[in-house]
């Protein structure tokens, strides 16, 4: 266990200063998917990723409540034995409908739809091409299996041609891109990436956990706000973020796509999810592609909270209210801290990210927007923002 | 061996461009330990030496890598 000494001294380091340990933060009461009780105080948040803000939608909490009683609350088993149900039909059908693919696979876990899905789909003597400010679970996903692994620079379209480019071309290669990068919130150029992707006969992987339900015409994700739907082979998403439970998958229109099912150990291995879950996921996904109101209200919030931010003169990760996060960057981990620290105290939660999870090394304090804040929610955030910033000494 | 030490030549100036604390390069320095670089330093020095040599170091490949001789080894065996 020595090993983790330098992390334990870090950490004690930090607690030492005085500060509330931003990474054991505990919710005792959620009161709305924008509120909640932390320390015992009224706290806005905007740093979780119910983006939607379906969590408290009687439709969806019904759906869970009927699935609790008619099946119990558990499978007790896998996705390959007893652990299929009505629901798990239900909610691969809602995706299928949602998507408009022919083929949807449920994993348990957002995560374990990337690393079932890239372990699975590279084998030995294969190539998996990321960009390098890739999430955790596509990096764990090529660490599972067998492929050679190739990383490009981030969004860099001429870096991804020059690798693709040197590889074998008879080889077989999956480039993983992600719709909207989750720790500054900027979009890929998925468009030129993936007819680069083809251009090289590779497959594409494009993970849109970050842009369901609010980029496109129906709310599939940035590919199809882009218009490449026809070329990007597979879609990896989770019901942890707009849909508002926990869960993930994958959707596609391969025609031997089910076969996944057969060979994925991520899938098979572990217990499918509670009936209770897939059916308030199923329900919500339903809803989420009629959800127009909810989505323009998303926007706007993005962009009076992107603008405030701006105009106060924080640095922010984009230029632009790209997506729904929107981080503001600070000079180091202290400032980081600070600030967190000053707005929770105002009843505001943030998320505090840093390295290894942030790119280039720096300290951010991630804000997400939710359909469910009220302008007079954004307009208390741009204040308390402000108040905190002066106090910490980040802007005049 | 001149393809080696050519290849040496071409990669001890781009350590040098990361090489921070002035340390001497020979095929023993290691990038972890005596370089002490991170995740990301390491990141833009592979693809500086990716483009140089017109070469995959593929993150399988790198794991392999600790020293700046196996690395011009690898260099070596990629070229040819």
């Amino acid at each position: 266990m020595s090993k983790f000494d330098g992390l334990i001294a870090e950490r004690q380091a930090l607690i030492d200063t005085g500060v509330t340990d931003p990474f054991a933060i505990v919710m005792e009461k959620v009161k709305s998917p924008t509120e909640a009780v932390i320390a015992g105080k009224d706290t806005i948040l905007l740093g979780t990723y119910n983006y939607m803000g379906m969590t408290f939608d009687p439709d969806v909490i019904q759906a869970g409540k009927d699935a609790l009683d008619q099946f119990g609350s558990g499978t007790n088993g896998s996705r390959m034995l007893n652990g299929t149900f009505r629901d798990h039909m239900e909610v691969e059908q809602a995706l299928r409908d949602f998507y408009g693919t022919t083929g949807a696979i449920v994993f348990s876990t957002g995560y374990m739809a990337n690393l079932g899905m890239i372990s699975t789909l590279a084998g030995k003597g294969e190539y998996v091409i990321l960009d390098a400010d890739s999430h955790a679970s596509i990096y764990d996903g090529c660490k599972q299996g067998y492929a050679e692994i190739v990383r490009f620079r981030h969004n860099d379209i001429n870096d991804l041609d020059k690798r693709l480019g040197r590889l074998p071309k008879e080889a077989g290669k999956l480039v993983v891109l992600e719709g909207v990068y989750s720790m500054l919130g900027d979009i890929a150029p998925l468009k030129e990436m993936v007819a680069i992707a083809k251009k090289h006969g590779a497959m594409v992987l494009s993970d849109e956990a970050h842009s369901m339900g609010f980029f496109g015409p129906n709310g599939r994700g940035v590919y199809e706000a882009q218009g490449c739907e026809g070329d990007v082979d597979f879609i990896v998403g989770t019901f942890s973020k707009s849909v508002g439970t926990v869960g993930g998958f994958c959707v596609s229109n391969h025609p031997k796509f089910e076969a996944i099912r057969l060979a994925c150990r991520p899938y098979i291995f572990t217990a499918s999810l509670p009936p209770s879950v897939v059916a308030t996921a199923a329900a919500s996904i339903r809803k989420l592609q009629f959800a127009h109101n909810k989505r323009q209200h998303l926007w706007e919030n993005a962009r009076t909270l992107h603008g405030g931010l701006k105009a106060m003169g924080f640095e922010l990760g984009t230029e632009n209210p790209d997506s729904a996060i929107i981080a503001v960057i600070l000079k180091d981990q202290e400032q980081a801290v600070m600030m967190w620290q000053a707005l929770l105290d105002s009843g505001l939660y943030v998320n505090m990210a840093r390295p290894p999870a942030t790119p280039a090394g720096t300290f951010l304090l991630r804000c997400s927007l939710c359909a469910e804040h009220t302008p007079e929610q954004i307009q208390k955030v741009l204040g308390m923002f402000k108040a905190a910033g002066q106090a910490v000494g980040v802007i005049a | 061996m001149t393809d080696r030490t050519e290849i040496f030549a071409t990669v001890a100036p781009l350590i040098e461009r990361f090489n921070k604390k002035g340390v001497a390069i020979t095929d023993a320095t290691t990038f972890a330990g005596d370089l002490e670089w991170d995740s990301l330093t390491v990141m833009d020095f592979v693809a500086e030496i990716e483009d140089e040599f017109d070469i995959i170091i593929t993150m399988n490949m790198q794991a392999e890598i600790e020293n700046v001789g196996q690395l011009v080894d690898a260099v070596a065996k990629l070229k040819g």
